[in-house]
C-alpha cells in the first residue's frame, strides 16, 4: 500500500529582509494508492512547494507527509520526479539517462539495457537511445525524463509542469501517453499543470489551489482519466461535461486571479 | 525577381562580399554575426607589413639594432635550428618552457579542482579557504617572483612552484563556480533516482563542473605561457624567455625578435589546441 497522506502541511518562508511567506497553509489530502492526483492554481500558491515537501526536499514548517504510514523526512527511490525541464543529463545519452537509476543501485547490466529498450520503445525512442539527449526536441527530452522515471521502478510519480514547455500539439500526445503509462503501471502520480484542459483529462482527482496563503480551495473528483483508453481525447475534450467542468474552473481561477491583481493594486 | 548579380566566389572568400548567410540580413550595423570576414585586409596588412620589413632591410632604413634584416634574421633562423643558441638547442629551450606550463598546470589543477570542490560543497572548506583565495586572486603571479627567488632560490622548483601557484587560484575558482553552476533539479533528479552523496558528487556535480573546469585549465595555460617567459627573463639558465634576455645582453636583436615570434605562435597554438581538446571531450558543452 503506497497511499499518500498530507496532514495539516504548512509551509512558511522567512524572507532575507525579514518578511513571511505563507506558501502552504493547513493542507491536506489523502491519495490513494494507483491515483492520479492533478493540481491546477494560479501562480505562487505553492504548488511546486506542496510537490518538494511530499518529494523531501523541503521540510514543512508544521505538519509531514506520510508514504506508506512512514513519514517523510528526505528524497527516496520510490518517489520519482519529472520536471519541466532541464532535468536530464546532458553528458549522457538517451540510454545512460534513463539506465541512470538501476546503475547507481548497481543492478546488473543485462538486465537494465532490456529494461531500457524495452522503456525506449514504449515512449517511442528505441531509435534515438545512442544519442546525447541534447540533440533531441523538447517532447522526446520530456519521454527520456519519464522513461527514466519509470526505469526506478519508483511507487509514486511527482510531475511539476511535466508537458509545460511543449507545444499544443506534441503535448496533447504526451497526455495521451502518461494516461496510458498510468494505466499500465497502476503508478500513484501527482501532476501539477497549468492548463486546466490538461488537469481535467488527466486527473481522477482534482485539486484546485489558491493563493495567499496558499491552500487548498476545492477537489473535484473526475471521470475523464477512466474513459481516456475508450474514446478518443478529442472526444473527451468536446464533451459537454468536459467543457462545463473546464469553463467552471477557468472562472475560479479567473476570480482569483482578479483578487491577487485587486490586492496589489488596492 | 531583381536580376542582381551574383558575387564572385573569390569575392565572398577574400570576405568582400556578402556570402549566402550574411546576404539574407538587411539589419547588418550591429548583428555582429553579419559582419563579413573582411579576409582581404587580413592579407593585405600582412602582405604589407612584409613588403614595409623587406623595403627597410634592402634600403638599409633601421639599424640592425633595433630591428634585424629579413635576411639576417632567416641566417639566424637556421643557426639556432641547426646549432642552437649557447650550446643549447632551440627546441630544447622551447621544450623546458612547454615543460615548466604543463607542471606548473597539472600540479595547479590537481591542488586546484579537489580544493574548489570543497570550497563549492562544504562551509567548513569555503569558510577556511574563501579568504586565501579572495585574496590571491587579484595579485599577479609575477609580483611573487622576487618572494619566490628568495625562498626557492633560482632552480627548477622555484619556476614550478610560482607557475603552480599562477594556476592553483584560477583552477580553484573555476571548479568552484562549476560546482555551483548546476542546476538544482538535476541534483535533485538524481536523488529521487536513488543516488547516494558520492554518486551525486561522481556523476552529476563532476560532469556538470567539467565545462568550467576546463575553462580554467585553458585560461590557467595561457597565463602559466606569460608567467614562465617573464620568470625566464628574470632567472633561468634555459628557457624560451632566458634566450630573449640573453640575446638582448649581446646585443642580437634578431635572436630576441624570433623568441617574440616563437612565444606568440606557441601560445596560440596552446590555444588551438585546448579548444580542440574541449570540443572532442565535453561535446555537451553549453547545451545544459
Ligand atoms: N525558497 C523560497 N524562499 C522564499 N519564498 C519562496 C521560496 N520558494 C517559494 N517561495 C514563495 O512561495 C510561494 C509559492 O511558490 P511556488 O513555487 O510553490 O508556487 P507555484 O504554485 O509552484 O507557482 P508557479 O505556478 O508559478 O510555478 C510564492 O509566493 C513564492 O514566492
Ligand atoms: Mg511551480
Amino acid at each position: 500500500m503506497t497511499g499518500i497522506a498530507i496532514d495539516s502541511v504548512s509551509m512558511v518562508f522567512t524572507l532575507p529582509g525579514g518578511g513571511e511567506v505563507h506558501a502552504l497553509n493547513n493542507v491536506s489530502l489523502d491519495i490513494k494508492e494507483g491515483e492520479l492526483v492533478s493540481v491546477l492554481g494560479p501562480s505562487g500558491c505553492g504548488k511546486t512547494t506542496l510537490l518538494n515537501i511530499v518529494a523531501g526536499f523541503l521540510a514543512p514548517t508544521s505538519g509531514e507527509v506520510r508514504l506508506n504510514h512512514h513519514t517523510v523526512t528526505g528524497p527516496g527511490s520510490e518517489r520519482g520526479m519529472v520536471f519541466q525541464q532541464g532535468a536530464l543529463f546532458e553528458w549522457l545519452t538517451v540510454e545512460q539517462n534513463v539506465a541512470f537509476g538501476p546503475n547507481m543501485a548497481g543492478k546488473p547490466k543485462a538486465e537494465t539495457q532490456e529494461k531500457v529498450q524495452h522503456l525506449l520503445d514504449t515512449v517511442g525512442l528505441s531509435d534515438f537511445g545512442e544519442k546525447p539527449v541534447y540533440q533531441l526536441s523538447g517532447g522526446m527530452q520530456q519521454r527520456v525524463a519519464l522513461a527514466r522515471c519509470l526505469a526506478n521502478d519508483p511507487d509514486v510519480i511527482l510531475m511539476d509542469e511535466p508537458l509545460g514547455a511543449l507545444d499544443a500539439l506534441t503535448r496533447e500526445k504526451m497526455q495521451g501517453l502518461v494516461l496510458q503509462l498510468w494505466k499500465e503501471t497502476g503508478k500513484t502520480i501527482i501532476l501539477i499543470t497549468h492548463s486546466v484542459e490538461e488537469a481535467l483529462f488527466l486527473g481522477e482527482k482534482l485539486i484546485v489551489m489558491a493563493p495567499r496563503p496558499g491552500r487548498i480551495e476545492r477537489v473535484y473528483e473526475l471521470p475523464f482519466a477512466d474513459l481516456g483508453m475508450s474514446k478518443s481525447p478529442r472526444e473527451i475534450k468536446a464533451g459537454a461535461d468536459f467543457v462545463e467542468k473546464r469553463e467552471e474552473i477557468l472562472s475560479m481561477i479567473w476570480e482569483m486571479e482578479e483578487e491577487i491583481m485587486g490586492q496589489a493594486t488596492g | 525577381m531583381t536580376d542582381k548579380k551574383q558575387p564572385s566566389e573569390a569575392a565572398i572568400w577574400l570576405g568582400l562580399a556578402d556570402n549566402t548567410f550574411t546576404r539574407q540580413k538587411t539589419v547588418k550595423f550591429g548583428d555582429a554575426s553579419a559582419v563579413n570576414s573582411g579576409r582581404f585586409y587580413s592579407i593585405l596588412i600582412v602582405c604589407g607589413l612584409i613588403a614595409l620589413w623587406v623595403l627597410s632591410s634592402r634600403l638599409g632604413l633601421v639599424k640592425e639594432f633595433y630591428w634585424p634584416t629579413i635576411g639576417s634574421t632567416f641566417d639566424r633562423i637556421g643557426l639556432l635550428v641547426t646549432e642552437g643558441f649557447r650550446n643549447v638547442s632551440l627546441w630544447e629551450h622551447i621544450g623546458i618552457s612547454v615543460y615548466r606550463v604543463i607542471s606548473g598546470v597539472v600540479y595547479g589543477a590537481i591542488v586546484g579542482i579537489p580544493l574548489g570542490f570543497a570550497m563549492g560543497l562544504s562551509s567548513t572548506a569555503r569558510g577556511f579557504f574563501d579568504p586565501i583565495v579572495e585574496f590571491m586572486r587579484p595579485i599577479p603571479p609575477l609580483a611573487l617572483i622576487p618572494l619566490i627567488i628568495l625562498w626557492f632560490g633560482i632552480d627548477e622548483t622555484a619556476k614550478i612552484f610560482l607557475l603552480f601557484l599562477a594556476s592553483l587560484f584560477i583552477m580553484t575558482i573555476a571548479a568552484r563556480s562549476g560546482v555551483s553552476s548546476v542546476r538544482i533539479s538535476k541534483v535533485h533528479a538524481a536523488y529521487s533516482l536513488g543516488a547516494s552523496k558520492m554518486q551525486i558528487l561522481r556523476h552529476v556535480i563532476l560532469p556538470n563542473a567539467l565545462p568550467e573546469i576546463f575553462t580554467g585549465l585553458r585560461t590557467s595555460m595561457g597565463v602559466c605561457w606569460g608567467t614562465v617567459v617573464a620568470a625566464e627573463l628574470v632567472a633561468a639558465d634555459k628557457g624560451i624567455g632566458s634566450m630573449i634576455m640573453i640575446a638582448k645582453n649581446f646585443l642580437q636583436t634578431d635572436t630576441v625578435v624570433i623568441g617574440i615570434i616563437i612565444i606568440g605562435v606557441i601560445g596560440y597554438a596552446i590555444e588551438i589546441f585546448m579548444r580542440f581538446l574541449e570540443r572532442w571531450l565535453i561535446p555537451w558543452k553549453g547545451k545544459g
